[in-house]
């Protein structure tokens, strides 16, 4: 509806982190996501309907209900009023660039900011109309917060925006094995399977052990070593992921250079690869506190 | 249910502003609703404090908060409801000599019994005189008996509420509809939901509700200098509360909340008295317990006398029980604190647990508190202050009266919703749902959906399809909850959702949308996607009243006595008199005004010192003549100034949004409509 707006340095939203003046021209499918301006952008390609909290095609009139001009995401920029709420994706909600590198102080001060404008404390006065979308805008503001500030939930954010459904697929797994009465099977990451099954062993000891009421401080002591290896292969696989984030945004910024759809599948694989291995580590770390405490 | 949806349009506290309930409206007119004059209304909202022993109403007068004292004088409205001989209703210090005259008649702690269920309370039965209704049917809300009537905890809540809303009336010379009221901030969505519904049946619009120990942050940051973080510790009457909140540039970010709503100054007083009870049997021979016609008497004289003990025992080194018991023997006894602190430890450590959960969950160090906090009456015993120092490894903050301090946060939120005063308006409030909200999945298991300590409002939304072919339903069970297994959880509610057009199975994707709104309250919409049908959703709420059965209760209507009903007219002709002079002040310095005739100028003048002089008389037709006639005459003056606030916003703004007036009173920003 309405003309398009023309997207141009200028018009971006006085708060925020707009990525300096973009100097590449982001073509066909990519259109308008490197842009990242907390404007309505009606010309974002649909990814269909994924199933993405905060992300679905853009529809709405770029135009504000109340003054009629250009508006932001969450609230005019002109006059200031809070909008009826669009699906856009947390990044652009929040006006950055979609990049995993990020600074979260600024992040928290852009919250505070938004909280500011889009909290239904600040409606207490207006009509049933604006108390709703503030409703709608806050509890948006403070999920893509939650999600953005963590680094872990943020990388598994991204993913699902590039078409990875983890929680999804483990889902399904976890139904199914439910189904079929069996136990999920997780897949051992190669180079732990020796650590791992030897882990096992000294953990079932000390289950048994436990439950006999006996005390081997020497079984403790190899489970603690044990322990202690695999939080330090936990902070080595953090490092690993955020080796991954600065390849991830060094793509973003290179736009549409020869290969990039290619390399850009192959650093989203890896990241889902470190994602699941750290993950696997993070239960086994589970288990041997709770082995430890009980 | 309502709350449960959230359709496009009006929710929230506009839906129940029809809540003042109609039998007490008899007044054709309503006070004028355009922008003009809403910028003028002098409406009072107020914080309350709705506790477990005592209640507070309080207000903002100019930059500080205030509590509005009762007719007595006092500050604290004891939350005690008694029935007298005639079947009147007494609240607070008139209800609480029933307490021992008449136990049968009288209840207290009625918090504790605020949304749940019969299942939940057997322990709270064991230890509090409540007497479940005989005729209580399964499933049913939880009916409590007040001599020969019965009431819900809701309605009891109500009492008192209205209680403070009439001192606040009395003090301010007006009608107050308008509350915001503090709740544990571990109370659940089947707590919040009762509390909001008491204000509903005491003819309050509950703007918000707040989380009690924010609230004391409220009061407590005030002074917008203060930064950094800071750590409540909220022991109350008979819940538990510990919040960390970060202090920044006036915002107030709660990071983690925890808490037991059972635990209180309550479980102190029912540990002396179970005590007391097996002295008194071994050292008399007297069994109260088992004694049906003497034990309600005997409890409440003593648990009067216990309270006075642990009282005492904040500032003395041994304090005396002197009970004067039904049949004429006395029971005696000095208490040292030394003993009365090894009676009350294992209450007091229950309260460690739930602080090292929030430092684990705001990722804190006790070292990287900055400040510290003390609410809540229990608080003044001098082993919790003990405890709560080591825990936290800093002098806690007692400067501010613990009875008081969350009935002023109360109005310092109000103040904010109200639009705020140069005091308050940098001021925002960042508050947290207490509880994991989950959905029960295949195999009995709980899949959490929105985590605790999540910033609300907040949002998940989930997808559903059917199983069956041409299957037009389907159920989901809502949870709140810590655990792993759905059993262990508290059920909030299970939902049909209907009206799914019927497709091949598997086809349908039905989007869910569960939102916790600022009041840490639930709502649910539901919408078909393929065929983007909005799905209708049928709420069996597991604990809790319907809209019908809170419209229903609206104390006004069984409950208001005949020269209540007139005072409350003339209050309310009066509070619209002093709307009208103030509109009319105004617009006398509007352009508009010296476009009247001069004869129309004389007549209005006239007009308005009449009414002037009526106003503060308790004549209630003279009053409202008095107004109708300034209307009338006032009618030409409004048009004229319709037209210039309409030529104002016009500039910049398209037609079709210029939202002069809705409802049946467009037109005239003044006077009534014509039509009635």
């Amino acid at each position: 509806m309405g003309a398009e707006p023309a997207l141009s340095g200028s018009r971006r939203a006085p708060f925020g982190w707009a990525p300096g003046p973009s100097p590449h021209n982001q073509g066909g499918e990519r259109a308008g996501r490197a842009l990242a301006l907390n404007f309505v952008m009606t010309h974002s390609e649909s990814k269909s309907s994924l199933a993405i909290p905060g992300h679905a095609p853009a529809e709405a009139t770029p135009s504000c209900w109340s003054c009629g001009t250009m508006r932001a995401v969450h609230f005019c920029t002109s006059c200031g009023k809070v909008q009826p709420p669009v699906p856009v994706d947390y990044f652009t909600f929040f006006g950055f660039p979609r990049k995993l590198n990020l600074d979260t102080a600024a992040l928290e001060k852009e919250f505070y900011a938004l909280s500011r404008k889009l909290h239904p404390d600040m409606f207490g006065q207006s009509d049933a109309r604006e108390r709703s979308w503030s409703l709608e805008q806050s509890s948006m503001l403070n999920d893509a917060y939650r999600t953005l500030k963590d680094p872990i939930k943020r990388t598994q954010y991204l993913l699902r925006l590039e078409g990875v459904e983890l929680e999804e697929q483990s889902k399904q797994a976890t139904e199914k094995a439910r189904a079929t009465g069996e136990l999920k099977k997780q897949v051992v990451p190669p180079d732990l399977l020796e650590e791992v099954f030897e882990l096992n062993m000294h953990l079932e000891e000390l289950r048994m052990q436990k439950r006999m009421g006996e005390d081997d401080p020497a079984l403790l002591e190899e489970i603690g070593k044990a322990k202690l290896a695999l939080e330090e292969k936990y902070d080595v696989l953090f490092n690993e992921l955020k080796t991954e984030w600065n390849n991830w945004d060094k793509s973003e910024d290179s736009g549409t250079a020869d290969g990039t759809e290619a390399d850009r599948r192959k650093i989203v694989d890896s990241m889902v690869d470190v994602l699941n291995r750290r993950n696997y580590i993070r239960n086994l770390l589970r288990d041997v506190n709770e082995a430890m405490e009980n | 249910m309502r709350q449960w949806k959230i359709r496009s349009e009006v929710e929230g506290s506009d839906a129940e502003v029809k809540t003042k309930p109609t039998q007490l409206s008899p007044l054709p007119f309503r006070p004028p609703t355009s922008a003009i004059f809403d910028q003028m209304a002098t409406d009072y909202i107020v914080g309350i404090d709705l506790g477990t022993t005592n209640s507070l109403v309080a207000y903002m007068q100019g930059d500080s908060p205030v509590v509005i004292p009762g007719e007595d004088g006092l500050n604290l409205v004891p939350s005690v409801v008694a029935l007298d001989e005639k079947n009147q209703v007494l609240v607070g210090n008139a209800a609480r000599r029933y307490l021992i005259e008449t136990p049968e008649r009288a209840v207290y702690s009625i918090k504790r019994l605020m949304g749940r269920g019969v299942e939940d309370i057997q322990d709270e039965l064991k230890l509090f005189p409540f007497q479940l209704a005989d005729d209580l049917q399964p499933g049913e809300v939880l009916r409590i008996k007040i001599g020969e009537r019965t009431y819900t905890p809701p309605e009891i809540s109500a009492l008192v509420l209205r209680q403070l809303k009439r001192n606040a009336e009395r003090f301010f010379g007006a009608s107050v509809t308008q509350a915001v009221i503090t709740v544990p901030a571990y109370f659940n969505d089947a707590q919040r939901q009762a509390t909001k519904d008491a204000g509903r049946i005491a003819g309050l619009n509950v703007l918000r509700l707040v989380n009690e120990p924010t609230a004391a942050s409220l009061a407590y940051g005030l002074d917008k200098k203060k930064h950094g973080i800071v750590v409540v510790y909220d022991l109350g009457g008979g819940t538990f509360d510990i919040s960390i909140l970060k202090l920044h540039d006036g915002i107030f970010e709660v990071i983690a909340t925890n808490g037991d709503t059972h635990l209180g100054g309550d479980d102190i007083d029912n540990l002396l008295i179970a005590i007391a009870l097996d002295d008194i049997r071994g050292d008399l021979g007297l069994d109260f317990r088992r004694d049906a016609r003497h034990s309600g008497e005997a409890v409440q004289r003593i648990r009067q006398a216990v309270i006075e003990a642990k009282i005492a025992l904040s500032s003395q080194p041994t304090a005396k029980l002197d009970v004067d018991l039904p049949g004429g023997k006395k029971y005696q006894r000095e208490i040292t604190l030394e003993v009365f602190e090894q009676m009350v430890q294992p209450i007091i450590e229950r309260t460690v647990g739930p602080c090292k959960q929030a430092l684990k969950d705001a990722g804190l160090k006790p070292e990287q508190i900055d400040d510290l906090v003390l609410v809540g009456g229990s608080t003044r015993i001098p082993k919790v202050r003990r405890l709560v120092q080591d825990l936290f490894g800093r002098v806690p903050h007692t400067d501010l009266n613990p009875d008081e301090v969350v009935a002023l946060g109360a109005a310092v939120q109000a103040n904010i919703l109200g639009g705020g005063s140069e005091i308050t308006q940098d001021m925002l409030l960042l508050d947290v749902t207490p509880l994991s909200l989950g959905i029960e999945v295949a195999g009995g298991v709980t899949d959490k959906i929105i985590l605790r300590n999540s910033t609300v409002p907040a949002s998940a939304t989930q997808y559903y399809t059917t199983q069956v072919d041409g299957q037009t339903n389907v159920a989901i069970h809502v949870l709140q909850g810590e655990r792993e297994l759905a059993r262990d959880c508290r059920s909030l509610a299970r939902f049909d959702l209907k009206g799914v057009p019927p497709m091949v199975a598997g086809m349908p994707r039905i989007e869910v949308k569960f939102l916790i709104d600022a009041n840490g309250i639930l709502r649910v919409s539901a919408r078909e996607q393929r065929s983007g049908k909005e799905a209708e959703i049928d709420v069996q709420p597991s604990y809790g009243l319907t809209d019908e059965q809170v419209e229903n209760m609206l104390l006004e209507s069984f409950d208001f006595a005949a020269e209540d009903f007139r005072q409350r007219q003339v209050i309310e002709a009066r509070r619209e008199a002093d709307t009208i002079l103030t509109a009319l002040a105004k617009a006398k310095k509007n352009q508009a005004w010296p476009e009247l005739t001069s004869e129309e100028r004389r007549s209005v003048e006239t007009l308005a010192k009449a009414l002037l002089a009526v106003k503060d008389s308790d004549d209630y037709h003279a009053i409202r003549e008095g107004i109708d006639a300034l209307n009338q005459a006032t009618m030409h003056l409004a048009e004229l100034m319709m037209d210039t606030a309409v030529s104002t916003a016009l500039k910049g703004k398209a037609m079709d949004d210029i939202d002069i007036e809705e409802g049946p009173q467009a037109g005239h920003p003044v006077a009534k409509a014509d039509f009635e």
